[in-house]
């Protein structure tokens, strides 16, 4: 099960003769992910790596039945990208693009809105189910096989998050990286539903960051929806206000935004919050024992439970 | 990227919209002769500094006559100015604006912004001009109108009907403010704008509206497609934080003594935080990118290092698609290149971790190594203690 990438997962990279393209997409397929090619309008016809190149998404679709894609396409026409894909009929749509202008991501919103394409990023590591298939930019080997269910705002953060909960013993299910942009796909809620109804996902992390309020809205569903043990992390607390720390989103605007409002929100949503980005997995493991009564994870002796 | 009102102020003007009529000078020498190209021989002495509150602060001075006015700019053009939304070192002051002052009966406020959480943008109201915005929504939240256009078309005769019954406009003023509102909108998109503030808006005795002051950021991400705007991305940047932006690297400048280096921007937060959590203060936020090469980390070793308040570095890097070996070799090349004097803490994560842990031991660099993020704040603090 897990989500949003598995098995039939069939994966096309716009922007797959680029340097970064061309990487992530062997990576990808070495991970076991089912790459069926990728777009480059110029290089049409041809194979980079034993990969076809396809002129456009359509013809990528009509002869792979591609159903995901990958975007590294550069920043000033990942937006059109990204219509091009919807436009195709993808289903789900991973955009890795660092950089696109606020003013192209309203556009694309707009674009969503009468399509059934899931957009996750930009801006983000992408997605990887653990021993199955991933799409992003990842490192795969330190994800495995368990019960997490990750959603995440940062990408080395995620990583953080995935290497905890494997070292512990719990593993994950999926992890997804939302992107660190004012503007993007599925937010924290939505891959938090998604995990709620997934029979594989037991507990569930959530990482979000200063900006935004991402975090108070999952906390707000949280509180009312979600029987399952939830642990969060949210970085930022010792971000000085107005200042944009790397991320775009990652601002405190006014009163709004701040890491105190978001751990408050999700405390009172019962979750678990780990105070530091060390203690993430700690934290899911005491979730867990707290919620079923018994220890899951493989270092009982370090909880401090 | 945020503009100066004299930028912001020529993007308004050729929007065609009501701005008072100003010439910007860059010294005190050019105050006389430009005030001979325009029609106004009173008005105000504006300095072009990134902050708000300049009249309180002395920024904005009247004056009478072309002498007064020449005064004024030698005073205003370079200094420091301390106003209530500046640190106590202030902030530069690059240039003067001349402007023809009129008589306000009215302020209003009026701004356009990114609701991120409707993703839309927001056109908000007060009829409380001239003071700060937010102290408005705090104490009197009622006091502000929030509109929502619709994408992709004209500010509808509706939502422009509700403002101005909001400001109690009505007839002719009603059709100026509509015609404000739509044509600020228009830049607003059109400029890749993320924040435009007119505060205030002026109601003038001959009974128009006016845009006075205006605040302008472009988003930082569109910056490729407005130079035209004339604004300096690195404006408001130290010069650790330019040489940084060169190479790829995001870095902010903090008042503590902890330097950090990390790869991304979450876990260089989540580091700061550590820092903090565990009874430090961080000197900086730095994220050397996704992929820490040497030359990248070389670098900001060196601009770490430049910052004389630091006494401890603390290196987090989880090597993802980047082997921790290669990371550490890194690392002690750029020590040795560099010849950095200050302890050293690092935490290192990831592939071949092993390895890379060995190779910094066996280096014979006075490097303290960390077994997670904590243990590496706790060191890092210890040391600075």
């Amino acid at each position: 099960m897990a989500i949003l990438v598995d098995k039939n997962t069939k994966l096309i990279t716009q922007g797959i003769t680029g340097k970064a393209g061309l990487f992530h997409t062997k990576r990808c397929n070495e991970y076991g992910t089912n790459v069926v090619g990728g777009v480059n309008p110029k290089k049409a016809g041809t194979k980079i790596e034993g990969f076809p190149v396809f002129g456009n998404v359509k013809d990528a679709v009509k002869e792979t039945g591609a159903n995901t894609s990958m975007i590294f396409v550069p920043a000033p026409f990942a937006a059109d990208a990204i219509i091009e894909a919807a436009d195709a009929g993808i289903r789900l749509i991973v955009a890795i693009t660092e950089g696109i202008p606020v003013r192209d991501m309203f556009g694309v919103h707009e674009y969503l809105k009468k399509s059934d394409s899931i957009l996750v990023g930009p801006n983000c590591p992408g997605i990887t189910t653990a021993d199955v298939a991933k799409v992003g930019i990842a490192p795969g080997f330190i994800h495995k096989k368990g019960k997490v269910g990750i959603v995440s705002r940062s990408g080395t953060l995620t990583y953080e998050a995935v290497h905890q909960t494997t070292l512990s013993g719990l593993g994950q299910t999926t992890a997804v990286g939302i992107g660190g942009d004012p503007i993007h796909g599925l937010n924290h809620i939505d891959v938090i539903k998604m995990f709620n109804d997934d029979p594989e996902t037991e507990a569930i992390v959530l990482i979000g960051e200063i900006g935004g309020n991402d975090e108070e809205e999952a906390a707000e569903y949280i509180k009312s929806n979600v029987n399952k043990p939830v642990a969060a992390f949210i970085a930022g607390s010792s971000a000085p206000k107005g200042k944009r720390m790397g991320h775009a989103g990652a601002i405190i605007s006014g009163s709004k935004g701040t890491a105190e409002s978001k751990i408050k929100a999700l405390q009172d949503a019962g979750v678990m919050v780990a105070l530091t980005a060390a203690d993430i997995g700690h934290q899911m493991c005491l979730a867990l024992r707290e919620r079923t009564g018994k220890c899951h994870c493989n270092r009982t002796e370090d909880c401090k439970y | 990227m945020k503009l100066l009102e004299y930028q912001s102020k020529a993007i308004l003007s050729k929007a065609g919209l009501p701005v008072p009529e100003s010439i910007h000078v860059t010294s005190h020498s050019e105050v006389s002769d430009a005030l001979k190209k325009v029609s106004f021989t009173r008005g105000v002495v504006k300095a072009q500094a990134f902050t708000g509150g300049r009249g309180k602060a002395g920024g904005i001075k009247l004056f009478v006559s072309p002498e007064e006015a020449e005064n004024y700019a030698r005073e205003i053009i370079g200094m420091q100015l301390v106003t209530h939304q500046t640190g106590s070192e202030g902030v530069k002051v690059y240039s003067a604006l001349l402007e023809k002052a009129g008589t306000g009966l009215k302020e209003f406020y009026l701004a356009i912004l990114l609701d991120r959480t409707k993703v839309n943008p927001l056109i908000m109201i007060s009829p409380d001009g001239g003071v700060d915005i937010e102290e408005v929504a705090e104490k009197t939240p009622d006091r502000i109108l929030r509109l929502y256009p619709e994408y992709g078309k004209p500010v509808s005769e509706e939502l422009k009907t509700k403002a101005a019954d909001f400001l109690n406009l009505t007839g002719e003023l009603k059709k100026q403010l509509g015609d404000i509102i739509q044509k600020l909108y228009d830049v607003y998109l059109q400029r890749d704008a993320s924040l435009i503030e007119i505060n205030p808006l002026a109601l003038t005795d001959d009974n128009k509206l006016e845009l006075l002051d205006c605040k302008f950021d472009i988003d930082d991400n569109a910056i490729f497609r407005q130079k035209e705007s004339g604004g300096d991305p690195n404006a408001e940047k130290n010069e650790a934080e330019i040489e940084a932006s060169k190479y790829g690297m995001s870095y902010i400048s903090l008042d503590g003594n902890i330097g950090c280096m990390v790869n991304g921007a979450g876990l260089a937060m989540a580091t700061m935080d550590s820092i903090k959590h565990n009874g430090g203060e961080p000197a900086n936020f730095l994220d050397v990118g996704g992929s820490a090469t040497e030359e990248a980390v070389t670098k900001a070793f060196d601009i770490i290092s430049g910052d004389h308040a630091v006494k401890c570095i603390l290196v987090n890097i989880f090597g993802g698609i980047m082997k921790c070996d290669t990371i550490a070799n890194g690392i002690v090349a750029a020590v040795k290149k560099s010849g950095l004097k200050l302890p050293l803490v690092v935490r290192l994560e990831g592939t071949n971790v092993d390895i890379g842990k060995k190779i910094i031991e066996e280096s014979g660099l006075n490097i303290i190594s960390a077994e997670n993020l904590d243990d590496a704040a706790r060191k890092t603090v210890s040391v600075t203690k």
